[in-house]
């Protein structure tokens, strides 16, 4: 299978007053042309820093980003910024978690719809109008031609959210990048988002990575799955795969962690304890080892390697769930 | 009351909290009113954690505020260890509310970021005058330690420097800090990440067993309240849908909201997803709510008959109360 992005050893460190903070460190990461890979972790994990540096949006001279990245056949990291924003919209494209904070406040949602349009696909203002419609009846707003009026302030959360997928899809992207795109909505509207991300992406034939902290969203609407912890990948696999046989035991941890409703009422649930490590302190073991209920000696001091089941599944671990010690 | 009925109440004496057909409106401009919560009844018994859940806009926020009267409710009782809260005097009514505390949802701007732990937490006491000094700072310290914070580590500290799951453990402490009979609970997990959220759930559990509380539980995620409740009452649009013990609201939902809210939840599990009807669009303006059952624009299985009569809540199963006239079975 071809893959759509390729990112290969990435790394992002932003210089602080405290020192250098390594957000990502070392990610390999694959995402297979007509696919949706869900990429899950804790805040703090590096997830939003990883897409954000696939996409060249880190700039500024306190971030330092090395690794390649490849992108439908073109090194991003070898194009210069103009070159690479020739691929937004059309190429690339992002939703984010706030929709009311990515709209700009004081212009009507029409514009905002159609400014890739015509920017893009260089259409006049009123075929861009019209187009815009289209796509706002696309992704179930009712009532198109009044929202194409309308502020964001008067659109509900769901709406605005919708609005940002119509804006995302407006030029045919390749792949969408939807970072935790349903977190701040209520569940009725989580799953309608989720539904219309699905049927979107089968009807454009379009790639999507899905940032997430729930890996019930994961399990429902992604094809693979990276597990995130500390800046690094620690399990990637198709999602059935990792769901019916984990190897890394943050996961795990992760998945008994959810309150669930086909779980007994009054259960309490198992907890991680501790937080994630200081990103400008990293141990020199794995960044999990304190918190890991399988840990042993080894797991504090050496760095576990990348290892790889003869069925593609990816963790890092020392012994793995399911492995004898 | 998706539709209206006080069929759920049942008026024992161990009732810590009976509110009886509340209602809370906002007049917005002229002639425009916000019918937030309408003629809603609830009791919650000693020991109990009742739950309320619904959508944002619900009304789950202003009827938590209205029991303690932040503001007042427009009409409706609510008795609070036998005594109507409505109908207290300001100087009564706050220190009855003492022993009704309150936890926020964004646990970082509930917190004011220029006092430290210490004084925080010492505020209520300081004013309630509850104990000498050397008295209210072992109680701090006790109340620290028992949230799981390090009374060293973080007294001299302010909220800014913790982690939202930080500030909740201490917005718990501050809460339980005059011992109140009643914690009301206003989606205090909503804003933390799932690892997070887990502790503070558990948390909340043992803090309830450790000082015997009664608790109001608000939340918009069925599975969260599925973890912490004894009671679970579904509220739509202002009114109450159903009203259940978790285990038979989850197995055996009676309202076809209860059961499109249970179809939105995502199940972590690629083998158990859910592909069933859901709920399209969003609630009607509580400005002007349909008449009759106010679900039937959204119901799947709504007649003639909700559109013309509102559905009383009544007793479907044992300890199971529905308003709707075309229930589940």
């Amino acid at each position: 299978m071809s893959s759509l992005l390729s990112i290969k050893n990435m790394s992002v460190n932003f210089d602080t007053p405290r020192g250098s903070l390594e957000a990502v460190r070392g990610v390999d990461i694959e995402i297979p042309a007509g696919m949706s890979v869900g990429v899950v972790g804790e805040s703090g994990s590096g997830k939003t820093v990883m897409c954000r540096a696939a996409m060249g949006l880190l700039q500024g001279s306190t971030v330092n980003r090395t690794g390649t990245v490849i992108f439908d056949g073109n090194e991003l990291t070898a194009m210069s910024k103009e070159q690479v924003r020739e691929l937004f919209g059309s190429g690339m494209a992002m939703i984010f978690q706030d929709p009311l904070t990515a709209l700009n406040p004081v212009r009507r949602i029409g514009a905002q719809v159609s400014e890739g349009l015509r920017i893009r696909l260089g259409m006049s203002k009123s075929d861009a109008m019209a187009r815009s419609k289209e796509l706002l009846e696309l992704v179930r707003i009712p009532n198109a031609a009044a929202v194409l009026k309308s502020f964001p302030y008067q659109l509900s959360g769901g709406m605005r959210q919708r609005v940002m997928i119509a804006i995302a899809i407006a030029c045919n992207p390749k792949l969408l990048f939807a970072d935790e795109p349903t977190t701040a909505l209520d569940v009725t509207v989580q799953a309608q988002i989720l539904q219309l991300l699905r049927e979107l992406r089968e009807d454009l034939k379009m790639s999507m990575v899905l940032v997430t902290h729930d890996l019930g969203v994961v399990a429902g609407n992604t094809d693979y799955v990276a597990v995130m912890y500390a800046g690094e990948v620690v399990e990637y696999a198709p999602t059935k795969k990792l769901f019916a046989d984990m190897r890394m035991p943050y996961t795990e941890a992760l998945l008994d962690s959810i309150p669930r409703v086909d779980h007994k009422s009054g259960t309490r649930l198992s907890v991680i304890a501790g937080r994630l490590p200081d990103p400008t302190n990293r141990p020199a073991g794995c960044g999990f080892a304190p918190r890991c209920k399988y840990a042993q000696d080894k797991c504090t001091t050496d760095h576990p390697e990348l290892k790889t089941d003869p069925d593609g599944h990816i963790y890092r671990c020392w012994f793995p769930i399911g492995e004898a010690l | 009351m998706a539709g209206s009925g006080t069929a759920h109440m049942r008026n024992t004496v161990d009732s810590v909290l009976t509110v009886r057909d509340l209602t809370v409106e906002f007049r917005v401009g002229k002639n425009k009113t916000v019918k937030a919560v309408s003629g809603l009844s609830l009791d919650v018994v000693k020991g109990e954690t009742l739950a309320i859940v619904g959508e944002s806009g619900c009304g789950k926020t202003t009827l938590a505020r209205a029991i303690l009267q932040l503001p007042p409710p427009n009409s409706g009782e609510v008795i609070f260890d036998g005594t109507d809260m409505t109908l207290l005097p300001k100087e009564n009514l706050r220190s009855a509310r003492t022993s009704m505390q309150m936890i926020f949802q964004d646990p970082i701007s509930s917190l004011n970021p220029r006092m430290t732990v210490h004084q925080l937490i010492d505020e209520p006491l300081e004013i309630w005058d509850r104990g000498t000094r050397a008295e209210r700072d072992e109680r701090i310290n006790k109340l620290l330690f028992s949230v799981g914070l390090e009374p060293d580590l973080v007294l001299n500290r302010r909220s800014y420097e913790f982690s939202g799951g930080q500030c909740q453990r201490i917005s718990i402490a501050r809460a339980l800090a005059l011992d109140p009979r009643m914690l009301i609970c206003d989606e205090p997990v909503s804003a933390l990440d799932v690892s997070i959220q887990a502790q503070i759930l558990n948390l909340l559990l043992f803090m309830k067993e450790t000082y015997g509380l009664t608790m109001l539980f608000i939340s918009h995620d069925l599975a969260v309240v599925k973890a912490i409740s004894t009671r679970v009452m579904v509220m739509y649009l202002g009114k109450i849908c159903e009203v259940a013990p978790p285990d038979v609201l989850y197995s055996q939902p009676a309202h076809h909201y209860t059961r499109a809210l249970l179809n939105s939840v995502p199940i972590p599990d690629p083998t158990k997803q859910i592909r069933t009807e859901l709920l399209q669009g969003e609630p009607p303006s509580p400005m002007n709510p349909p008449s009759g059952c106010r679900f039937r624009t959204r119901c799947v299985g709504a007649s003639a008959l909700c559109a013309e009569q509102e559905p009383q809540l009544r007793e479907v199963s044992p300890g199971q109360f529905v308003a709707c006239h075309h229930p589940i079975v």
